[in-house]
């Protein structure tokens, strides 16, 4: 930069840096309404509150699908049979005790749920976010024979869970499905709300 | 002086437009050994016009909402007049955008465009190819099929898998707890004005880049080092009107393959428009098998090969990133693959096998002999990178020649 006599350059300088500096606080403040309008709307989160539902009427081995912020909630009755197999199915787990899954302190227990018959998940495999099929039907050749103790199984890149939505090993989803904060009134269930 | 050439003289003190004319077209001196491989910069730019045009008019019945979107599409398919030829030439367009860019950036690979000195060319080009696959993605979600759905979901769940931070920034580029009409909306915005423009504003760059430091010819020979008095390059020729008229020989046979598409397979097997996405899209059922569009399904191959998910993504984002590199990977003192030695022959033909494999694979449902054979072509596609500096410079090269061949 050449200049012209008589410039004081030091107070130019600090004269320029302080205009940058006050200038670029002036974007980031202007860019905060543009970042923010893309976080959920308050139409989004009151879409996304807490949904209940009458499941006294679910047979045993049956499962329903409730949506709760837009994702599928399998809610599956389980029989004492699939409890059972909860068990034997263990050796083949990544994580059977869930240490490093996502659920809430009241489901960290070996069936990962309130009351051990009825299992809360969320349908969304922790692999890239599908919705795993479910397969109860124990031995299904296509899903290993022998090795397939009833579960889900996510028809995208073909990981298996168990009845608690636990992971096999050797799939691509790293993690347990994750459980919702949920709570049983009777047969009165509501996801969304401990 | 006539009348027109007096309205010349008059702009051109006011505006550089017999300059620029000039400079670009009539006294752009092109080298005159271009072959087959040089068509594809020129069609990339007919399909961006293409496209451009299509979906200018798109906009103008589509709905981008969760309510509207597909039934829009519908209204667009079989109500409005024409506007299933609109659509299909939008929708092949796109994979026809893919086809000539890989082609055009194949080209790149074969003659050593994107050494010195045409390194900000090819990251310029980079930058257009990564513009293009997010203007594909984003566009991919309007037609609000299921496929479209499910596709955008596994993709946005991708940055999930950054640590700590992940799943706050999904939720903030979807604006939902789910991908909803609210993603829907911004993508369309996303598709129809941010992305497009910056397309356009680099596609301009790479050209006047290009521009300045003159197109590079099979031979990978600099045709500057010979001019004649005038200071014309020997073996170069005007771009217009010889490439000009030459490159609508390119256009017109192009259109008829494009055209063929369009009119008699537009849904190209389910590879240019897959069958989930004749209907809906919907939260609640995911379609039995999810594969991307097949423009992407060679990086989606790399993604499900490593077992680990942060693992698949890193891989997945080296894969593109590590193309940025290749000026400087590459130490050959030649540029054209005629005259470069038989390893970087090798090497190349070996990596265009694995990414036509991995697209393959990317493509067709997982299986242990499907992810093994991924595995593999991902370790290869990642040698012809890495070796690449020490392949480039061991090898024994031909002398190229002093002046261009072909092309009389």
């Amino acid at each position: 930069m050449s200049h012209a006599e008589g410039v004081n350059v030091q107070r130019r300088r600090v004269l320029i840096a302080s205009t940058a500096a006050i200038g670029a606080a002036g974007v980031a403040a202007v860019a905060t309404p543009f970042v923010r309008s893309w976080y959920p709307s308050a139409k989004a989160e009151a879409a996304g509150a807490a949904v209940t539902q009458d499941i006294g009427s679910i047979e045993e081995g049956q499962m329903i699908v409730l949506k709760y912020r837009g994702k599928p909630t399998y809610v599956v009755k389980r029989t004492q049979d699939m409890l059972d197999k909860l068990e034997e199915v263990k050796p083949l787990l990544v994580d059977p005790d869930s240490s490093e899954s996502v659920q809430p302190e009241y489901c960290t227990n070996p069936t990962r749920s309130l009351e051990p018959t009825v299992l809360v998940v969320y349908g969304v495999c922790t692999h890239l976010g599908c919705a795993p099929n479910y397969r109860p039907d124990v031995g299904a050749a296509d899903l290993g024979g022998n090795d397939w103790y009833g579960g889900f199984f996510c028809p995208c890149h073909g990981s298996k869970y168990d009845l608690a939505g636990r992971v096999y090993s050797g799939v691509p989803a790293p993690l347990n499905l994750p459980i919702p904060d949920y709570n049983m009134d009777g047969t009165i269930l509501t996801v969304g709300e401990a | 002086m006539s009348m027109g050439k007096k309205i010349m003289h008059w702009v051109d003190a006011r505006f550089p437009a017999t300059e620029t004319y000039e400079y670009h077209m009539s006294k752009y001196y092109a080298p005159k050994n271009f072959n087959f491989w040089y068509f594809f910069g020129v069609l990339s730019m007919v399909v961006l016009v293409n496209q451009l045009i299509t979906g200018i008019w798109l906009t103008m019945m589509y709905n981008p909402s969760a309510e509207g979107a597909f039934a829009s599409v519908e209204y667009i398919m079989r109500d409005v007049k024409g506007g299933w030829l609109i659509r299909y030439m939008h929708s092949t367009g796109a994979s026809a955008f893919f086809v000539v860019v890989y082609l055009h950036m194949f080209r790149a690979l074969l003659y050593g465009s994107y050494q010195k000195p045409r390194e900000l060319i090819w990251l310029i080009g980079m930058g257009i190819y990564l513009a293009l696959m997010a203007e594909g993605f984003f566009g991919y979600l309007l037609p609000w099929g299921n496929m479209s759905f499910w596709g955008a979901q596994v993709i946005l769940n991708l940055p999930a898998a950054i640590p700590v931070i992940g799943d706050g920034l999904a939720e903030w580029v979807r604006g939902d707890y789910i991908i909803s009409g609210i993603t829907l909306n911004r993508f369309f915005a996303l598709h129809v004005v941010a992305i497009p423009l910056v397309l356009v504003g680099l596609v301009f760059m790479h050209l006047v880049a290009l521009h300045h430091v003159g197109s590079n010819n099979p031979d990978g020979i600099d045709i500057k080092k010979l001019k004649d008095k005038n200071g014309v390059p020997l073996d170069g020729i005007e771009f217009h009107p010889y490439y000009t008229v030459h490159d609508m020989v390119g256009i017109v046979v192009f259109f008829i393959c494009f055209f063929a598409v369009v009119f008699f397979f537009p849904e190209g097997g389910g590879f240019f428009l897959e069958p989930p996405n004749f209907e809906t899209a919907n939260a609640l059922k995911t379609p039995a098998h999810i594969a991307p569009v097949w423009y992407y399904t060679p990086f989606y191959a790399i993604l499900r090969a490593i077992p680990d998910k942060l693992g698949g993504v890193v891989a997945m984002g080296a894969a593109i990133a590590v193309l940025f590199l290749i000026p400087w990977l590459d130490r050959s003192p030649v540029r054209s693959m005629r005259y470069k030695g038989i390893l970087s022959k090798i090497a190349l033909t070996i990596f265009a096998i694995s990414f036509v494999a991995l697209g393959y694979l990317g493509a067709t449902p997982t299986s242990p002999t499907a992810v093994i054979m991924a595995r593999v072509f991902t370790v290869l596609y990642f040698l012809f990178f890495l070796l690449m500096p020490i392949y480039t410079s061991i090898e024994k090269c031909k002398q190229p020649p002093e002046r261009v061949t072909g092309g009389h």
